[in-house]
């Protein structure tokens, strides 16, 4: 049993600290999120070719680092801690997942892209009626010769004005809610008959509503089998589940730390807020929230390995932790600041927003703890 | 032990809800639930209806302006603002300072000030907190120092900063805490000043909140010249003005009716919002049994601070208990939003603010519950902190 890290990813986790540190300070992340296209290009460009962070995960045969889930978590965590809006998860968790666990025969020359900088990825999974159920689909693509037809409307997808291609969820058959006919398609972004509306997200983020009004893709698009995507798509989720779990720890370690940071300097009643037992106890709950999330993210990352229901089961179970723990945290953070808490000058209130959407994200509480009741109690035994 | 209302009691609600159908102005409606910032014509709209029809202020002694409304009635009549989703009048004018005024000011003062709180011609704003002087507010800093005037007339000089002041960006007329003697002990050093907020020396900034909006502001002050006739009660006697106001603050800080109008809501949204197996979310198990808890919850307040209410009517003022009402109240005002933005799904994400009408995304009911959620974080932090108030339980009402 070994929870330690090795040199290269201590390493990992080190540079990309510093490079945030120094190019990604909450001023510096102020401006550029302020900005239309809400980043700074040159970022990435640094992920790319300063850092090679972008090939974390991917073999060195590709022009990786030749890691794999433990690299995204470092990587997402340091992330987390800086509140970093690039489309890393969108790119190099599901897009490099897709690629990686499909057997997709462009996926040599994508990860290339990818690693370069070149190419950005955006789910499209989501739809208006389908709450947190992937399987729920309105989005059809027919078969039209060799290729297919796509029409539908993806809902909130995170990254997609940055991005350069589409990963989109369609049914090839079966009814909306099946889990036989979901089929996954690439799609360049820029590709005709796909429309978006842009805009930001309260946690800085940019997004769009995009809709496919019969855009023609050729057979080439098609990631896996077809009709058969589902389970594909339930361990990409899962993956960048738990890379969001990762990141939930970064924001929750600076929402700890900041407070007791500030509780330590504010003064009332002439003593530091931190000297009073009630407090003091609240920062503990937070510690403790913090501690349990760190090891349930450690346990769901190593767990994405094992098989369908022992990762889903794992991944639930740490996203049930980090759930509560984002609003524990989060919540206590902006208590604990008092009125500075409510502020937007201040990075709390950034770093609680972001927890919070990170709540909801991939499946709230509420829909975890049930495919865990599934996964743990409905199956035969 | 008697839970029902009167046949006059139900007159009562049937006139005031008809009055409240027909007279609230059309253009709020709509414009509250999304959001975004009310413009000063939009606060107003609705506090001059009331006032013209008498309604604007039924604590007040009815010689004054009040209602006389009992207890009941005054309960009916903000279930019915509640129901109505009407703003509520602006409290600190009518609700905080005026009652101020008319216990403790002289009747010049009384002249002066409460017709034009009354009719809504003057707006107020609270100058209390300071950087260094939240909970802690006794050890406030803002110095008041006496002088005479070229002109003969007594003044007070005032420097200092104040904070989170509500709507100060159109406020005509502020009531500051202000200390007048450095040397005392500090509850005792402090007094009670109304200032004209177009007095040179006065600079109000913007402070924006983590939703994005624009509801309080710093207050700085220098060498603002204030006429000692502007000062409520006597000299380093401000903090009974305070205490007298907090007091007050407190009761209808329940919320109660317009948390029933909260838990309606999000019943509402979830019998549209779609749950994970595809039919509306109200009837998902989990959800549900949240709700329920909620409305459990929501009626033991409810029940406790009708309690609190008769044996106000019996003659006892409103008491440290009130701290309780201001706890539970305010928790179960939180958890609402909670709700709300977790039924609202993925679309709680957007934010829309500031991007006019074609910014359509999702459901409506899921715009602004993200913003709501976070702008009510505020509600455990203001008016006495949710910490700060269970400490007045252990001591003024458990003796510890």
């Amino acid at each position: 049993m070994d929870f330690n890290f090795t040199e290269e990813q201590s390493m990992l986790r080190d540079t990309v600290a510093s490079f945030l540190q120094d190019k990604y300070d909450f001023e510096k992340r102020r401006k550029m999120i302020g900005t239309d296209a809400c980043r700074d290009p040159a970022i990435w460009e640094a992920f790319a070719n300063e850092l090679g962070i972008l090939g974390a995960p991917f073999s060195e045969e590709l022009g990786g680092l030749g890691g794999g889930a433990i690299e995204n978590m470092i990587v997402m965590e340091e992330f987390g801690k800086a509140l970093v809006v690039e489309p890393y998860l969108g790119t190099v968790v599901i897009g490099g997942g897709f690629l990686k666990h499909s057997g997709y025969a462009g996926a040599a020359d994508l990860i290339g892209g990818v690693i370069e900088g070149k190419t950005i990825f955006a789910f499209a999974y989501a739809e208006p009626q389908a709450r947190y159920t992937w399987q729920d689909l309105k989005t059809t693509a027919k078969k039209d010769g060799a290729g297919y037809v796509i029409n539908g409307h993806k809902a909130v997808v995170v990254g997609a004005p940055w991005a350069t291609h589409l990963i989109v969820t369609a049914r090839t058959g079966g009814g909306q809610r099946d889990a036989d006919g979901v089929s996954v398609f690439i799609v360049e972004k820029g590709a005709k008959g796909v429309v978006t509306r842009d805009y930001p997200t309260v946690d800085g983020q940019r997004a769009s509503e995009v809709y496919f009004e019969n855009v023609s893709v050729g057979a080439d698009a098609l990631i896996g089998v077809e009709g058969k995507g589902l389970p594909l798509v339930n361990k990409v989720i899962d993956e960048a589940t738990a890379a969001s779990c990762a990141e939930a720890v970064g924001a929750m370690r600076q929402l700890h730390a900041g407070t007791l940071d500030y509780a330590k300097q504010r003064k009332q009643f002439g003593t530091a807020i931190a000297n009073f037992q009630v407090l003091q106890h609240r920062m503990v709950d937070m510690f403790m929230n913090l501690e349990q999330s760190v090891s349930m993210t450690y346990m769901a990352t190593i767990k994405l390995s094992e098989d369908d229901a022992e990762r889903a089961k794992a991944v639930s179970a740490a996203k049930v932790q980090i759930g509560k723990a984002c609003k524990f945290v989060g919540q206590n953070a902006i208590q604990i600041h008092g009125g500075m808490g409510m502020t937007d000058e201040l990075a709390i209130g950034h770093y609680f927003k972001r927890a919070t959407m990170i709540e909801g994200l991939f499946g709230s509480v509420d829909h975890h703890l049930r495919r865990y009741e599934t996964l743990s109690f409905d199956k035969a035994a | 032990m008697n839970l029902e209302f009167s046949a006059e009691d139900n007159a009562f609600r049937d006139e005031v809800r008809a009055f409240i159908a027909e007279n609230y102005p059309e253009q709020l409606r709509g414009k509250q639930d999304e959001g975004d910032d009310l413009t000063k014509d939009d606060y107003l709209s609705w506090h001059k209806v009331l006032a013209k029809k008498g309604w604007v202020a039924p604590s007040w002694p009815k010689a004054l302006g009040g209602t006389d409304w009992t207890s009941t009635q005054k309960y009916i009549w903000s279930e019915e603002l509640a129901r109505a989703d009407a703003l509520p009048v602006l409290p600190f004018g009518v609700v905080m300072v005026a009652p101020v005024i008319y216990t403790f000011g002289t009747p010049e003062q009384k002249e002066r000030f409460l017709p034009k709180i009354y009719n809504g011609e003057e707006w107020w704003c609270q100058g209390y907190s300071e950087p260094g002087a939240g909970s802690d507010l006794a050890s406030l800093k803002t110095k008041a120092e006496r002088f005479t005037g070229d002109d003969g007339k007594e003044y007070y000089l005032v420097n200092g900063q104040k904070t989170w002041t509500t709507l100060a960006q159109f406020a005509d007329w502020g009531f500051f805490l202000v200390r007048t003697d450095p040397t005392a002990k500090i509850q005792e050093g402090i007094s009670f000043l109304l200032i004209d907020m177009k007095t040179p020396g006065i600079e109000v900034r913007r402070i924006t909140t983590l939703e994005g909006g624009h509801e309080v502001n710093e207050v700085w002050l220098e060498n603002v010249k204030v006429p000692v006739e502007n000062r409520v009660y006597e000299e380093n006697k401000g903090w009974t003005c305070a205490k007298f106001l907090l007091a007050h603050e407190r009761s209808g800080i329940a919320g109660v009716a317009r948390s029933k109008r909260g838990v309606e809501k999000i019943r509402d949204m979830a019998s549209n919002e779609l749950g994970d197996d595809g039919k509306p979310l109200i009837q998902d198990a989990d959800f549900k049994r949240k709700v329920a808890e909620l409305e459990i919850d929501l009626t033991a307040l409810e029940f406790t601070e009708l309690r609190t209410l008769a044996s106000e009517s019996a003659g006892k003022g409103p008491g440290p208990e009130s701290s309780l009402l201001k706890i539970k109240g305010t928790e179960i005002q939180q958890r609402l939003t909670e709700l709300a933005l977790e039924a609202a799904g993925p679309y709680g994400a957007p934010y829309l603010r500031d991007l006019g009408d074609n910014a359509k995304i999702g459901p409506d009911y899921a715009v602004g519950r993200a913003g709501a959620y976070f702008n009510t974080r505020k509600t455990s932090i203001y008016g006495g902190s949710n910490e700060i108030q269970r400490n007045i339980i252990a001591k003024m009402v458990l003796g510890l």
